[in-house]
């Protein structure tokens, strides 16, 4: 085991959290208050660096262990860990937090302190969800993020953010408190504890199970978001500033996806399996039908909210798609490479389209074309970023839907031919978009005056794209780190836990 | 027979000032009538510091042969409610100063509604209980009428005392039933005993349950919970700012002690039949409170529907009868209180002269002109809506661990699926500072620097509360395990 005489994860919560706390004090001067805020996010990115290095892919079970008591009366324990499944998005979270960070420095002018102190609490908030192993420490941290994720879009979105903040805001609070009751049962019903470990060892009666499965579901299924809880993300995404739609993509969604590998598979496993083939026709669904209804989006943020929902699609198939009693560690795997994928891909496509937004102030795809020739650099970029959105070979986008698709020819083959059909929906959506935006000829004078990418949006690009084809070309490096966590779960989730009475 | 005094000293010293208050005020010439306010806040630090020294760890002490109780929670309580009586004149100092309601001797019914409170959480036996609500009643009804010009405080000061009328003879009619029931008594612990032995003997008690009924009608009139709450947004909306502050926050510490006192303290023993009534109220009580209080757009009466809300989320805690309960219930309370004091300290702030911040799109755009008040008022309505690291969602995981330990898990969905309806609502207020523009300037009037620094305490103890709440919850178990 690594040494932990620092309490690292601890560190990576809290440094961006303070930093956040402290630019909000720098108040007027937002020079001052972009300065730390980069500060702040680049700290917690070496940091959640460092635990990434010295993570021990080996090692079964939760490392950089931190246990403190917290609140006795309730028998809350600020207890913290890492593991294989939660490894990947702690390091994903606060990347993507330095590129948001960067990426609002020139466009945010408004409100510069709050903005970017807005982030760093919720990089901080995440990283906490992701680390937390004691379920209230995780609940609580789970609904804190929305405090500053409902300010981000009310304030700085666009026409109609208020109903969308509302909408966000409303949508996940009905799921996390129906998870809050459920983890208050679990607590009694697992003699006075919240450790989430001591919850997978209770034995639950099948109703019991069933019924916390579907309270989970409400949780999750709305983060994710799967179809049909997804209506509030289409709404929320394009009324949320770039850097919004960054966090809210490439890691909120994630959290839902995390939860259902954290809690709803290991808790409840003999609902899990009961429920299975419902859980896989809702993503069924999602890839297929929501793939189809990106395509005929006119605005760009809104397909590729849409394409979010599509591609999260294959996460929640990749998490519900069983052998046996056995979960499918291939489609597991793959159902994690493609949310960290999707992590980057999502927030690069986003970032991408704000960059086009901050010159014409337009997201309809009408009102461009011929991107390319005023923004040579930029088209490159996006050109990249298209090609992993449909899944490209050598991209990240592929390694993720690959593993899914082959996982679930092991289960049943028709699962495998419709989330198959994902490679040309997604090919068709989000390249017809690209050729109607990047080529053709210039069609209006907006898009004439249009200036190429400047040294900040090149400096986010260029991370995203490295991470885009580094996880392409070598997925190892993260599916290395997860594999001993990926076979714990599929061990605690093959055995039954069924109490008959 | 018991004639100490010593446990009643700090009350006795209230009254005692309070003479002396009337006495100065009758002699003082308008002018400096600004040492009334200083009286006020003397005589509740006076009050905190000897309930301080009064009070033994660990001991019970009674007074007045036995009719007045000093125990944890009545010492805890207590405390309580000098501390937030003083924030709360911190807070209407300038209010009241610019309304001109010094007039009618704001301080000295104040500070009789806080006599009448701090006697109503020290009684140990119904009559007193029930003079101390009279007390507290009359002092308020003189405390809603005291802008005497307005025609909405007038009407609101009718309300309030024709319905405060009529639930105080309910209490009395139910009282009266349970004393012929119990042979006689009115002690809360021989009432106790007496029903005890009552049920002993398979005893019809019709009688007993028929004045429990109009009891808990009395009381839950005093709470506001429906359908009992009809006066509480007429209250709320027609009194002024600084009365409402009053009647919003302080009094509803002694109110929920008052009704541990008479269920749990006399009638435990029909919990089985009061916490069924209770139930219903509260489902009740959380419907209108969270729906009605989306078509508001008066602060002052969206707060009242949310304080009714809120006292649904009390009485499904006082419906478990566990200590666990009662203790969220106590922390609860406490809570809450601070919450809804630095809202109404925010508005109370924004409100001068004549003109009353009420209205929900005057705080539009409060961050930009703003920013700290507006950051004290997003605390307290995310505390409100129960959203961590905020200590109102403590306050509903005490309630909701309670209702699932004693095996009420279609309460706890049914008031999580409340509060959801509730967060909407909070949320309109926030969006209103946060993401509208504002159309007029809002000036803050300028309150002494002790207010405003109070204020801002009251908005960090919100949030350091909610990161650490472990004293206060040991603090409020120790109030009912004494």
């Amino acid at each position: 085991m690594t040494l932990n005489l620092l309490n690292l994860l601890s560190l990576t919560i809290w440094v961006p959290i303070i930093a956040g706390i402290v630019v909000l004090f720098a108040g007027k001067n937002d020079n001052l208050a972009r300065f730390i805020s980069i500060l702040g996010a680049i700290a917690g990115f070496i940091l959640s660096l460092i635990v990434y290095l010295q993570f021990d892919a080996n090692f079964s079970g939760v490392q950089f262990e931190e246990n403190y008591p917290w609140i006795q009366s309730l028998n809350i324990y600020y207890h913290l860990g890492v593991d294989g499944i939660s490894m990947p998005f702690l390091l994903l979270n606060n990347f993507i937090t330095v590129t948001v960070i960067i990426a609002g420095l020139k466009v945010i002018k408004s409100k510069v302190a709050l903005y970017n102190s807005m982030f760093l609490l919720m990089t901080g908030f995440m990283s906490a969800v992701f680390c937390a192993l004691d379920a209230m420490v995780f609940y609580v941290f789970f609904e804190a993020m929305l405090i500053p994720m409902y300010l981000i879009i009310g304030i700085w979105g666009s026409s109609n953010r208020v109903y969308a903040a509302l909408k966000f805001f409303l949508y996940t609070l009905l799921g996390s408190l129906l998870m809050l009751v459920v983890l208050i049962y679990l607590y009694y019903v697992s003699s006075d504890t919240f450790e989430i470990f001591a919850f997978y060892k209770t034995p639950l009666t099948m109703l019991a199970q069933v019924l916390i499965f579907i309270a989970f579901f409400f949780a999750f299924a709305v983060k994710v978001p799967m179809w049909p809880v997804h209506t509030w993300l289409p709404d929320a995404h394009p009324e949320a500033p770039t850097g919004g739609s960054m966090v809210l993509a490439a890691i909120t969604l994630k959290i839902g996806g995390y939860g259902i590998l954290r809690f709803m598979l290991p808790i409840v496993p003999d609902a899990a399996r009961a429920l299975s083939g419902v859980m896989i026709t809702l993503s069924l669904i999602a890839i297929v039908y929501i793939g189809f209804v990106s395509i005929v989006q006119k605005d760009m943020k809104r397909l590729v909210a849409y394409s979010s929902i599509s591609h999260m699609g294959f996460v929640t198939l990749g998490s519900f798609l069983f052998v046996g009693q056995y979960l499918n560690t291939w489609a597991l795997q793959g159902a994690i490479v493609q949310m960290i994928s999707h992590g980057f891909v999502s927030a690069a496509m986003f970032m991408c389209i704000g960059v086009m937004y901050d010159r014409v102030h337009s997201r309809n795809i009408a009102d461009y074309g011929g991107v390319a020739t005023k923004m040579p650099i930029f088209a490159a970029f996006f050109m990249l970023f298209s090609m992993a959105n449909s899944g490209l070979p050598g991209t990240s986008g592929f390694v993720g839907e690959f593993m899914v698709i082959m996982g679930s020819v092991q289960t049943k083959f028709i699962y495998a031919f419709f989330a198959a059909t994902i490679l040309i929906i997604g090919a068709a959506y989000t390249l017809w978009m690209y050729k109607r935006v990047v080529f053709g000829e210039v069609n209006n004078k907006h898009v004439a005056s249009m200036s190429d990418v400047n040294f900040a949006e090149f400096i986010v690009l260029f991370l995203l794209a490295f991470a885009v084809i580094a996880m392409g070309v070598y997925p190892e490096m993260f599916v290395a780190k997860m594999q001993t966590g990926v076979k714990d779960l599929v061990m605690e989730v093959a055995n039954t836990k069924l109490l008959i009475k | 027979m018991n004639i100490s005094l010593f446990a009643a000293i700090p009350e006795i010293f209230v009254t005692g000032m309070l003479v002396i208050m009337l006495l100065i005020d009758a002699f003082i010439d308008e002018k400096k009538k600004a040492v009334n306010t200083i009286w006020a806040i003397l005589t509740l630090i006076g009050g905190f510091v000897l309930q301080l020294y009064v009070f033994i760890p660990g001991k019970v002490q009674l007074a007045f042969n036995d009719m007045f109780i000093l125990d944890a929670m009545a010492c805890g309580m207590k405390l309580f409610t000098y501390l937030t009586g003083i924030i709360v004149v911190l807070y209407v100092k300038r209010y009241v100063d610019d309304k001109q309601l010094l007039k009618g001797e704001f301080y000295a019914i104040f500070l009789f509604a806080i006599l009448g409170m701090l006697v109503m959480i020290s009684a140990n036996n119904m009559l007193i209980l029930y003079v101390g609500l009279e007390l507290l009643s009359l002092a308020l009804y003189g405390l809603v009428a005291i802008d005497r010009d307005n025609v909405r405080s007038t009407e609101a000061a009718m309300k309030f005392f024709i319905l405060g009328a009529l639930s105080s003879g309910l209490l009395l009619y139910g009282i009266s039933f349970i004393y012929g029931a119990t042979n006689g008594h009115l002690q809360l612990e021989s009432v106790y005993a007496e029903i005890g032995a009552l049920m002993k003997g398979h005893v019809n008690n019709a009688s007993l349950v028929f004045g429990v009924v109009f009891v808990v009608a009395g009381l839950m009139f005093k709470l506001g919970l429906v359908p009992f709450h009809m006066w509480v947004p007429d209250v709320y909306e027609g009194s002024t700012l600084a009365v409402t502050t009053v009647i919003g926050t302080v009094t509803e510490l002694a109110a929920v002690v008052f009704v541990i006192r008479f269920l749990v303290g006399g009638l435990a023993l029909l919990g089985p039949q009061w916490s069924i009534m209770l139930s219903v109220l509260a489902f009740l009580s959380l419907i209108i409170g969270n729906i009605v209080a989306i078509a508001q757009t008066n602060i002052k009466r969206m707060l009242g529907y949310s304080a009714i809300s809120h006292m649904g989320f009390i009485a499904f805690g006082l419906m478990t009868t566990s200590v666990e309960g009662l203790s969220a219930v106590i922390f609860y309370v406490v809570t809450y209180v601070l919450t809804a004091l630095a809202g109404f300290g925010v508005l109370l702030m924004l409100s001068r002269d004549k003109y009353e911040c009420e209205k929900i799109d005057d705080l539009k755009g409060l961050n930009k002109s703003h920013p700290i008040y507006a950051g004290i008022l997003l605390l307290v309505m995310f505390s409100l809506a129960g959203i961590p690291p905020l200590v109102g969602f403590y306050a509903k995981l005490k309630i909701l661990e309670a209702l699932v330990a004693t095996g009420y898990i279609r309460s706890a969905i049914f008031a999580v699926v409340m509060s959801l309806i509730g967060a909407f609502f909070y949320l309109r207020i926030v969006k209103v500072m946060y993401f509208d523009e504002q159309d007029s300037e809002i000036i803050v009037a300028d309150n002494c620097i002790l207010g405003r620094s109070a204020l801002v305490l009251n908005g960090l103890a919100l949030l350091v509360l909610g990161v650490v709440p472990q004293q206060l919850m040991v603090a409020c178990l120790r109030f009912i395990t004494g």
